[in-house]
């Protein structure tokens, strides 16, 4: 494993070699603000709290997070430098988990550069900080569950854009599939342990525990599982796929 | 040493590579010829670990490609077709990834990719970013990559490809010094690369090798081997002269005015015959020589007619 941290800096520096670091960047942080405090009402709801900051998260990185990671592998073999990659004494999963950590550190400092708001918050009132760092690195794990299936769906395609669409159909299925307008629609007769289970594969349901401070190592686990699983997905795509 | 034994390569019902074998020893350039399609790239790619193999194996110093192929991949510098690089990194900060991926640190990296800079000259861009750069530079920033840690398998696709003819003779001294104990295999179109660099010379078609041998072997295998070109002030009947003269193939008039060639007929030089009745017939001679045989003759020779690309 020597070789991911290699990758993994290559891959963050090229971020920040072109603009699109800065773009992610700065959109990041204009429409959370915007969210927040028009569509969220942050200062009418006289709470000292960031859930409306928080809960507009997964909509935000629906079309965030598959910008990012759109040209993970779309562009390698657009390039044909994943033949140059491949060909260098590496192992494929570093390669993987490389691209994939360098992506979502990326959106971890954008992340991070949202503190303005916590220091507002905390300035305005006496929030609980401890549900606040949760509800972060819970943002920051769907964040990441999200990158991992952008990962898998860049690796399908040598165009980024296909991939980007991809990326978003599948992401939404999954952040929508435990909120309750997609629960209500399902069936009457489904047995309950089926819609359990189907709310159980929703980022909503994870992501709303923890971002109300309940830390459950299971949404954790949730997260951790899902991420490795299409990461290994990508891994398979990307090694059937070369040939073309 | 490469040993590739029974290689076939397969896209769904595509054969691209049929039940290839061949070694390559050290000391040995092997030019790889063949039509478009053929499965030159296609081999390299497998040889390189990039595909893996239908069938058959590829070891390189012993190291099976699919089984040990961190090993193997260790041990070679590639430069893919079209020469693959990061575009929006600079030359310098493209070769020091490579230097750290081929297991170098520290002060090593500086002098390492110092030295490759200077081996195939990117001095002057250094710090340009390399989608800025000229195809030329491209292809020898990708020939830097390979050579970074002095491998001992050398694997081009195409490397002169697409340089001025400068460039190219450069890259060619390059390949021959780089050559000495190491195992070098390019594919190439230009066949005149072939004479100048390889010691050895494979032609395949549709993924079958079709000629093997050292490129003055292929050269006699050329139905111009030991023919001999002439050249007149006037036209003549050449031809009458040279009836029922043994060893003999024929004369062939050339597209130049007054120029013929005659063929030898078996492997035996017909030099001093033809001479010899040119000064007793005083044939108006201006030009005389014999020629080694065309590459391109034999290629053409050996390789069924190809449609369509790679």
């Amino acid at each position: 494993m020597k070789n991911l941290g290699i990758i993994f800096r290559r891959e963050l520096v090229g971020y920040f070699a072109t603009p699109l670091a800065y773009i992610f960047i700065v959109i990041f942080l204009i429409t959370n603000g915007i969210f927040t405090f028009d569509i969220g009402g942050f200062y009418l709801r006289g709470q000292a709290d960031l859930l409306p900051f928080f809960s507009f998260h997964p909509w935000l990185y629906l079309f965030m997070v598959p910008a990012i990671a759109m040209t993970l592998w779309a562009d390698e073999r657009k390039t044909g430098t994943i033949e140059l990659l491949l060909t260098l004494p590496i192992k494929l999963s570093e390669a993987v988990l490389g691209k994939f950590l360098a992506a979502w550190v990326l959106t971890g400092i954008a992340l991070t550069l949202t503190f303005p708001i916590w220091l507002t918050v905390n300035y305005l009132g006496d929030p609980d900080n401890g549900v606040i760092l949760a509800a972060y690195i819970g943002s920051w794990f769907m964040a990441g569950g999200l990158l991992a299936i952008g990962s898998c769906m860049s690796a399908c395609t040598k165009n980024s854009v296909i991939a980007f669409i991809l990326t978003v159909s599948i992401c939404f299925t999954f952040v929508i599939m435990g909120s309750p307008i997609l629960l209500n629609a399902l069936p009457a007769w489904l047995p309950q342990f089926i819609v359990d289970a189907f709310a159980a594969l929703g980022f909503l349901t994870h992501f709303d525990s923890i971002s109300k401070g309940v830390l459950d190592i299971r949404d954790f686990l949730y997260f951790t599982v899902f991420i490795a699983a299409w990461l290994l997905a990508s891994a398979i795509v990307i090694e059937m796929k070369k040939a073309n | 040493m490469i040993e590739i034994s029974h290689l076939t390569k397969k896209f769904d019902q595509f054969t691209a590579v049929d039940d290839l074998s061949f070694n390559v020893a050290e000391g040995e350039v092997l030019g790889f010829l063949g039509p478009n399609g053929a499965g030159k790239s296609t081999t390299m790619k497998v040889i390189t670990g990039f595909l893996s193999p239908s069938a058959g194996s590829v070891t390189v110093d012993g190291f099976d490609i699919t089984q040990n192929s961190i090993e193997a991949k260790a041990l070679i510098g590639y430069l893919p077709e079209g020469a693959p690089s990061y575009g929006d990194m600079t030359t310098l900060e493209f070769l020091n990834f490579i230097a750290e991926i081929r297991g170098y640190r520290g002060e090593e990296i500086v002098a390492r990719v110092q030295h490759v800079i200077k081996e195939v000259e990117l001095e002057s861009v250094e710090q340009q970013t390399i989608e800025t750069l000229s195809k030329g530079f491209k292809r020898r920033v990708g020939l830097a990559q390979a050579i970074m840690h002095d491998p001992k398998v050398l694997i081009l696709d195409e490397p002169t490809d697409g340089l001025d003819p400068n460039q190219k003779h450069h890259v060619r001294e390059l390949i021959k010094n780089l050559a000495k104990d190491k195992i070098v295999v390019i594919s190439t179109h230009i066949l005149e690369e072939v004479t100048a660099v390889c010691t050895r010379a494979i032609i395949i078609d549709e993924g079958i090798i079709v000629a093997d041998g050292t490129p003055a072997e292929l050269e006699e295998k050329s139905m111009y081997h030991h023919a001999i070109s002439v050249r007149l002030t006037q036209d003549y009947d050449l031809a009458s002269d040279l009836q029922g003269v043994s060893g003999i193939g024929g004369v062939v008039k050339e597209n130049e005015e007054n120029s013929f060639t005659i063929l030898a007929s078996n492997n035996d030089s017909i030099f001093s015959k033809v001479s010899e009745i040119a000064q007793k017939k005083q044939w108006p001679v201006t030009e005389f020589h014999v020629n080694r045989g065309q590459l391109e003759d034999v290629f053409r020779s050996v390789t069924s007619q190809s449609q369509g690309g790679e």
